[in-house]
């Protein structure tokens, strides 16, 4: 077989494969490496947390009591996030994928991918700035009217800046990757099924809880989680909005404080103990937006077989 | 209207339905009750839209549910409740941008765009307030750093978010390695970007010393948020350059890598490029990261791998949380607004940008 | 140019599974081959084995031996990109590069391979493969155009200029009219009538009327049933297949009473 006129190999090309498909192999290798090493130098660097005498660590009461607040605080104020834009995150999608007239509903988009596009840091200049004072006017309002319910006893705070403000700014921060997610799942329901749905005489609201929302349900659930993930970790406009404190059950009071606002506020000035306790403090809430982040990837798969979206 | 009024036999598909103005009517009741209620706790126009806008919903629901059923009620409640949704969410866009505007812009000028904070003391500030003369100080050294660290987070991202969207979609076979590349991404997806401050932080501290700041740590703490998108968008615009193309380069004799750097990716480019601007316009707006990476600086430092620097979100976030002058604010806000404004700006022009490329730059393909 | 293709006791899988079974034929040079069968027989799996386009898809994988005017395609040391360039294909849709001219198509296996060619040549070979494709009088005066603004039956014209523009031995067509207008896979079939003077050309098709016009051989190739390998039933001078087959399932088949 020696004479295969075959085995003359053509331009020289050969290296050149070899090259590239190296060098895509290593890059995809270098993100698992240094994605690797930068978990091992954080967990080095906040080992010292847990040698540490309770006494030294901020609270005088260990790392546990230390960290066990700002975890409250961040998941208090992520729910109050989710709690105000999943539904209208839900509504604005259905808005442009079913009620908005054909022409507009592009625009509106871009209009609310516009959300997206605004830095965190102008958020939390403008609910330092804007909302808040508008805000504690409402808060009086509660505190006098609904105070008897803990999370509105008063006295409200005079200058707004409240868990229930930084939870409103992160629900305007997550709204649209809540709507965009939940918009691409309501276009891509089968029309077969819309038709069906009203071709038996339904409503559009019929239609839509018929036909779209059931086969939209688990890609709104991953959307809302994705926005937990989001709100969890947003940091500047809880840094700027939030009056932060110890724990308290009243929203409208200042007070509480989240995870990575600890962080931004502390971090600059921090060194020595105190570093290692933020350093802890990070991988404390990088570990809870794994979690969410899976579960709502968990949710998504588990439910990919029954949506019939393939 | 004038069918139902005009016509002596109303046709047996509109009995039973409520006229056209029947809603208007509703609305204008609603206006009239709501500005009577608002009146009573205190006019404002947010009051008086707040209850009108409630005394609508429930009066046309009611109305409808009265002469049309339940049924169509329900369908009535859910139209206003998502037109609503949409509103209420228009809100805060508009009185952000409104905001940044109408504060922004006095403070913005030749001075606040080629000066840095050298220099200006609060006593300074003191004297302009007290004085009214111009503020002094601006953002130019925040502006130069927002560039750099931009810039050098740009390209660290760039080739890695690339060839690893390369390898998983043209080079995988869906093996352990890609399915580790693809959830490994996948978790950097979510990573808080405070959190990606302290990997870069942790990450230096470690090789270097701890309390290593400088702008390139930044970078790559905003790679690090940045990697993912771009590995994401890429892969997907890889993802739907159709096979036949390929199966066609191949059949020409054309060796893989010719294949993909020749004809996939010109053909998915301007979907790769407006998602790598897009990621740059995510990445540009981080503060968090910055806070922990690059420490805060008040002159202009062009060298990233040495000393702490200054970006615009850091800067409006300092100016509002520490004043340069503690007891004369104004001028510390109105510089943090028009930094804010000239940020907005970039972001939007990139955000413009990557529509464009993904306009202009797609390939005119017949299907 | 244009060589001869043999096959010996080929068997094809995608991964564990067999596709195509124990296929024996002999194609002849400059001559027009028509594989013909119903819808998941292989004729299409067995088509793109014999330019290694298999590989494309990953776990297919082939048993046996194809020889091209006696040189193995499967040899250890044969590099697939090397076949490719002797063996050209054309597919089912029509693929012109989107981001490339009318000319830069016709171009692109010298372009993509880097190989230098003078303007002049170029130009050459862009008329004489345009040319040989029936293309050229259509879009000589567009050259510049993007390829994707012709209709689907130039497009596929193009595409087929575009393989013989790289000189190959032999082109192998994948149903090639099957997303084509009446009028324009008439062009096609005179354009494939006119190649095999100067090609070995393979068709693999679904109409048997196309078959029994172009070829001068038939392969049938028939499925047992779903799950089962594709097998080749029948090998012949085309006007035998189509009128005095041997095998009853070749003349249930080329009768209409299946497929």
């Amino acid at each position: 077989m020696s004479t295969n006129a075959l085995r003359r190999t053509g331009g020289g090309g050969q290296s050149g494969d070899r090259i590239f498909s190296g060098a895509s192999l290593a890059a995809g290798c270098l993100i698992l490496g240094v994605l690797f090493s930068v978990a091992v130098f954080l967990i080095i660097q906040a080992l010292p947390v847990f040698g540490a005498d309770p006494a030294e660590i901020t609270g005088g009461e260990g790392f546990f009591t230390y960290i066990f607040p700002i975890v409250i605080g961040t998941v208090i104020a992520a729910a109050i996030a989710l709690l105000i834009a999943t539904p209208l995150g839900i509504g604005v999608a259905l808005f442009i994928s079913h009620y908005a007239p054909r022409r507009f509903a592009q625009p509106f988009g871009y209009v609310i991918d516009l959300l997206a596009a605004i830095p965190s840091v102008v958020y939390g200049a403008w609910g330092y700035s804007v909302l808040a004072p508008q805000l504690a006017l409402a808060y009086d309002w509660l505190a006098r009217n609904m105070g008897w319910i803990p999370i509105f006893e008063g006295p409200a705070s005079q200058t707004g800046r409240t868990m229930l403000t930084a939870g409103i700014v992160l629900a305007v921060m997550v709204l649209p990757i809540i709507t965009s997610l939940s918009r691409e799942i309501f276009l891509q329901t089968p029309s077969l099924h819309e038709e069906a749905a009203l071709a038996m005489g339904a409503t559009r609201w019929e239609m839509i809880t018929m036909a779209v929302l059931p086969f939209a349900r688990p890609g709104i659930i991953s959307a809302a989680m994705l926005g937990l993930g989001r709100a969890l970790g947003e940091t500047m406009a809880v840094a700027l909005v939030l009056s932060g404190g110890g724990l308290t059950a009243s929203l409208i009071q200042s007070g509480n404080q989240t995870i990575a606002a600890e962080i931004a506020l502390n971090f600059p000035e921090a060194f020595g103990l105190r570093l290692s306790e933020l350093i802890a403090a990070g991988l404390v809430l990088f570990v809870i937006t794994l979690a969410v982040n899976m579960i709502a990837r968990w949710i998504i798969s588990r439910h990919k077989e029954f949506s019939g979206a393939n | 209207m004038a069918n139902a009024t005009l016509t002596p036999r109303r046709s047996q598909l509109t009995k039973g339905k409520l006229p056209n103005w029947a809603m208007w009517a509703v609305l204008a009741g609603a206006l009239i009750l709501g500005a009577a209620v608002a009146a009573l706790v205190g006019f404002s126009i947010i009051s008086w839209a707040i209850f009108s806008a409630v005394f609508f919903i429930i009066a046309g629901t009611a109305v409808t549910g009265v002469a049309e059923g339940g049924r169509k009620a329900r369908n009535r409640l859910a139209l206003f409740l998502i037109y609503g949704a949409f509103i209420v969410a228009l809100l805060p866009l508009l009185s952000v941008i409104w905001t940044v505007l109408e504060r922004g812009v006095p403070g913005l000028s030749y001075n606040f765009l080629f000066t840095s904070m050298n220099g200006v003391t609060g006593a300074i500030d003191n004297e302009s307030v007290a004085e009214g003369t111009p503020v002094l100080g601006g953002a130019y050294h925040a502006i130069v750093g927002t560039l750099q660290i931009t810039l050098w987070a740009t390209l660290i991202s760039v080739p890695i978010g690339l060839l690893a969207a390369v390898y998983l979609v043209e080079y995988s076979t869906g093996g352990s390695l890609a399915r580790a590349i693809t959830f490994f991404v996948d978790v950097m997806t979510g990573i808080p970007s405070i959190v990606a401050g302290l990997f870069a932080a942790a990450l230096f501290g470690q090789l270097f010393g701890p309390g290593t700041r400088t702008g390139f740590v930044a970078a790559v703490a905003l790679s690090v948020l940045m990697i993912p998108v771009v590995v994401r968008s890429t892969e997907e615009m890889l993802k739907i350059v159709p096979n036949e193309l390929r199966e066609a380069a191949y059949a020409l004799g054309v060796r893989k890598w010719r294949t993909i750097t020749k004809v996939v990716v010109p053909t998915a480019i301007s979907g790769i490029a407006s998602g790598v601007t897009l990621a740059i316009a995510r990445v540009i707006g981080e503060t968090a990261p910055i806070l922990v990476t690059a420490g805060f600086a008040s002159s202009i430092n062009w060298n990233v791998f040495g000393d702490w620097m200054s970006t615009l979100p850091t800067f409006i976030y300092y100016q509002i949380l520490t004043p340069t002058s503690p007891t004369a604010t104004d001028p510390s806000t109105q510089r943090a607004w028009a930094a804010a404004l000239v940020l907005i700006i970039m972001v939007m022009l990139l955000n413009l940008v990557a529509r464009l490329i993904a306009r202009l730059f797609a390939p005119k393909t017949s299907r | 140019m244009s060589k001869r293709i043999d096959v010996k006791d080929l068997n094809v899988y995608y991964s564990k599974f067999l596709a195509v079974e124990d296929v024996n034929i002999n194609i002849e040079a400059r001559s027009v081959t028509a594989f013909i069968g119903p819808s998941g027989c292989g004729k299409s799996t067995f088509l793109r084995t014999l330019n290694r386009m298999h590989e494309v898809i990953p776990g297919a994988r082939v048993e046996g031996e194809v020889l091209l005017d006696g040189d193995n395609l499967y040899d250890s040391a044969v590099d697939p990109v090397t076949v490719r360039s002797q063996i050209g294909m054309v597919f089912q849709r029509p693929n012109p590069f989107p981001t490339m001219s009318i000319r830069d198509n016709v171009l692109a296996g010298v372009k993509l391979n880097n190989r230098r060619i003078s303007k002049s040549d170029a130009d050459a070979l862009v008329e004489k493969s345009l040319r040989g494709a029936n293309l050229w009088n259509e879009v000589k005066d567009r050259l510049a155009r993007p390829g994707s603004g012709l209709s689907g039956g130039q497009q596929q014209r193009l595409c087929i200029a575009r393989a013989i523009a790289v000189s190959p031995e032999v082109i192998l067509m994948d149903e090639p009219c099957s997303a084509l207008d009446p009028i324009s896979t008439l062009a096609i079939e005179d354009l494939i009538n006119d190649l095999k003077s100067e090609y070995t050309v393979v068709i693999v098709t679904h109409n048997m009327q196309q078959a029994a016009r172009v070829s001068e051989k038939t392969a049938f190739f028939n499925i047992a049933g779903t799950g089962k390998p594709g097998k080749l039933i029948e090998y012949g001078n085309t006007t035998d297949i189509f009128n005095v087959p041997s095998e009853k399932a070749t003349e249930d088949y080329v009768s209409g009473r299946f497929g």
